[in-house]
């Protein structure tokens, strides 16, 4: 089985986020960048899906060269080889076009991705992916297993889950549950070094979607202190002042 | 030229959610001077599909087709875009819900539509540009993106648009659409619904667990407060790692987002990463027994006690008043 893994660069999550350039940029300055959360999961479950020969992982990232620390990251955890499409990643759209791209021209039994970035919050790539593949996609799942060319799905929905069955191949967005994130060890990081990372030069995508203006959330004002013994009086201030019950 | 909306509904049922995307369809319709479709997929009684006009549906396109029972995103989203084509609709409007997600950006692929995914406010229409204000850095920022697209595609956060009542005519209309037999590979094989518990994302309140509250069996307290305020429990990530409680109730950059009217945290500091998630709640309220918790910096009113104190105090208090009420 041949499971590809999309992957993330994103700022580390406790990063304070700031912007530049009269707030239409991200301010990367002194940002430290990681893999992905979601992306490590669906990595994770990758790996033991094609433990003991059973197949291969290939990490794709969609990133200029300052990327390449994270794609390394991804093979020390495990990943057999990596792509790198060398563009900015402008958009889910522009990502979802190169990847495609890509599995067109290399056939995958599976293609991951985490629920969404922690940057953009998008929760698209999965489903563009799909789409443009023509295959299904299955966007926040909690669970996932394979069964020779079928596999069964567990997807989150409000107020309970959803089982799905599935055959290969298609593409699933992981997101807790669906494994546990590894860590790399001495053996991995050594072979990371010397693990084959190929460089792609992006296809031209007529992009729909610009980012113009980003903000911070408005500061709250003072908190409102009420004394533990008085705690009875917060239902009360939550009903007339608040008005939230 | 019109807007086209996505109305779903949960075994037959619309929720709270999809009446709000109603609404904001209907307010972009008439910033736009244009009329409002809804399109309903499934078996949902003719009375729920006529409620749908309260809110401002025109017409109302209804897909009664068998195979099309239970949600499968990719023969869903066939059906949509092809009700978009039908209708001339240049915006599409669906509930960024966990359905919506898994539709939407296929919708946009086959409209070739810029999405907008999670929108938490109407869109800014002016000299030709139309910008849209969504939730970004896992609720540590807001973005505005720009469609430049001739058709868009939104889906709107939950709690983030006000229902508003407006009467239209509300034409049920049967709408069979071309069925691809390819859209089909998925099988959905059972659901799994818990009807008795409050869903995060759609709470309107929501009561939430941190490490303060030292292991799992101390969490019926909180259940007892969130079932007394009709609200969705949930938890901080170190709960959840902790297997305290499930993943799914986990809030923060790495679990859900939520943006409920009132987020009581009890025992929870307040790391970086949770609150990223709780950010765009309206009225936040922390107890926890540590003065210096980072988490009273963004709150709205604060409890420096107890969590086993002052929350058993909160609950005789909420059933006094509920008494009253």
């Amino acid at each position: 089985m041949k499971i590809l893994v999309c992957i993330s660069n994103v700022p580390d999550t406790t990063t304070k986020i700031t912007f530049t350039d009269n707030n239409t940029q991200f301010n990367t300055n002194g940002v430290q960048f990681i893999l992905n959360p979601y992306d490590e999961i669906a990595l994770a479950r990758a790996i033991e899906l094609t433990e003991g020969g059973k197949g291969t992982v290939t990490v794709i990232n969609i990133g200029e060269v300052s990327s390449e620390a994270t794609i390394r990251k991804a093979l020390a955890i495990g990943a057999d080889d990596a792509v790198r499409i060398n563009a900015k990643p402008h958009d889910a759209w522009f990502v979802a076009k190169q990847i495609a791209n890509y599995v067109n021209q290399n056939p995958f039994d599976l293609v991951l991705t985490g629920r969404e970035s922690i940057d953009y919050n998008g929760s698209k790539v999965a489903a563009m992916l799909g789409e443009l593949l023509d295959i299904p996609s299955v966007s926040i799942i909690k669970k996932l297993d394979v069964d020779g060319d079928s596999a069964t799905v567990e997807r989150e929905i409000e107020g309970g889950k959803e089982i799905l069955t599935i055959p290969l191949p298609f593409v699933a967005g992981a997101a807790e549950g669906v494994a546990e994130p590894k860590i790399p060890n001495m053996r991995g990081i050594m072979s990371a070094r010397t693990k084959p990372l190929i460089v792609v030069e992006p296809v031209a995508v007529i992009t729909n979607v610009e980012y113009s203006h980003f903000e911070n959330p408005a500061a709250r004002g003072q908190v409102k202190l009420v004394s533990p013994d008085e705690s009875a009086n917060l239902i009360q201030m939550l009903h007339t002042e608040a008005r939230v019950i | 030229m019109a807007v086209l909306i996505y109305t779903e509904n949960t075994s037959g049922k619309f929720k709270k959610s999809t009446f709000e995307a109603v609404s904001y369809a209907r307010t972009i319709a008439d910033q736009s001077g244009t009329t409002l479709t809804a399109i309903s997929i499934g078996e949902v009684p003719v009375e729920e599909l006529a409620s749908l006009s309260k809110y401002g549906a025109d017409k109302i396109l209804q897909v009664a087709n068998a195979q099309l029972k239970n949600f499968i995103n990719q023969a869903y989203a066939s059906v949509i875009a092809e009700a978009a084509q039908k209708e001339s609709a240049d915006i599409v409007v669906l509930s960024n819900s966990f359905s919506g997600r898994g539709l939407a950006p296929r919708i946009a692929v086959k409209l070739e539509a810029g999405l907008a995914d999670g929108a938490i406010a109407l869109p800014e229409i002016s000299s030709g540009q139309f910008k849209v204000k969504k939730v970004a850095f896992s609720g540590k920022a807001f973005a505005t993106v720009e469609l430049t697209s001739a058709k868009k595609v939104i889906s709107l956060s939950p709690n983030a648009f006000q229902v508003i009542e407006k009467q239209a005519e509300g034409k049920i209309e049967e709408f069979s659409p071309a069925i691809k037999q390819t859209d089909f590979r998925a099988m959905v094989k059972e659901v799994i619904q818990s009807t008795d518990k409050v869903s995060l994302p759609d709470a309107e309140i929501v009561v939430s667990g941190g490490r303060g509250l030292k292991g799992p069996e101390n969490w019926g307290m909180l259940e007892e407060l969130a079932g007394l305020l009709g609200a969705a429990t949930a938890c901080s990530k170190p709960v959840s790692d902790a297997g305290w409680r499930s993943h799914s109730e986990h809030v923060g950059q790495t679990g859900i987002a939520v943006s409920p009217n009132l987020y009581i945290a009890v025992g929870i500091s307040g790391a970086i990463q949770h609150l990223a998630g709780v950010s765009s709640s309206k009225v936040i309220v922390v107890i926890n027994k540590d003065p210096e918790a980072p988490f009273f910096k963004v709150a709205d009113y604060g409890i420096v006690g107890d969590a086993f104190e002052v929350v058993p105090k909160l609950i005789a208090a909420v059933k006094e008043y509920k008494a009253s009420a």
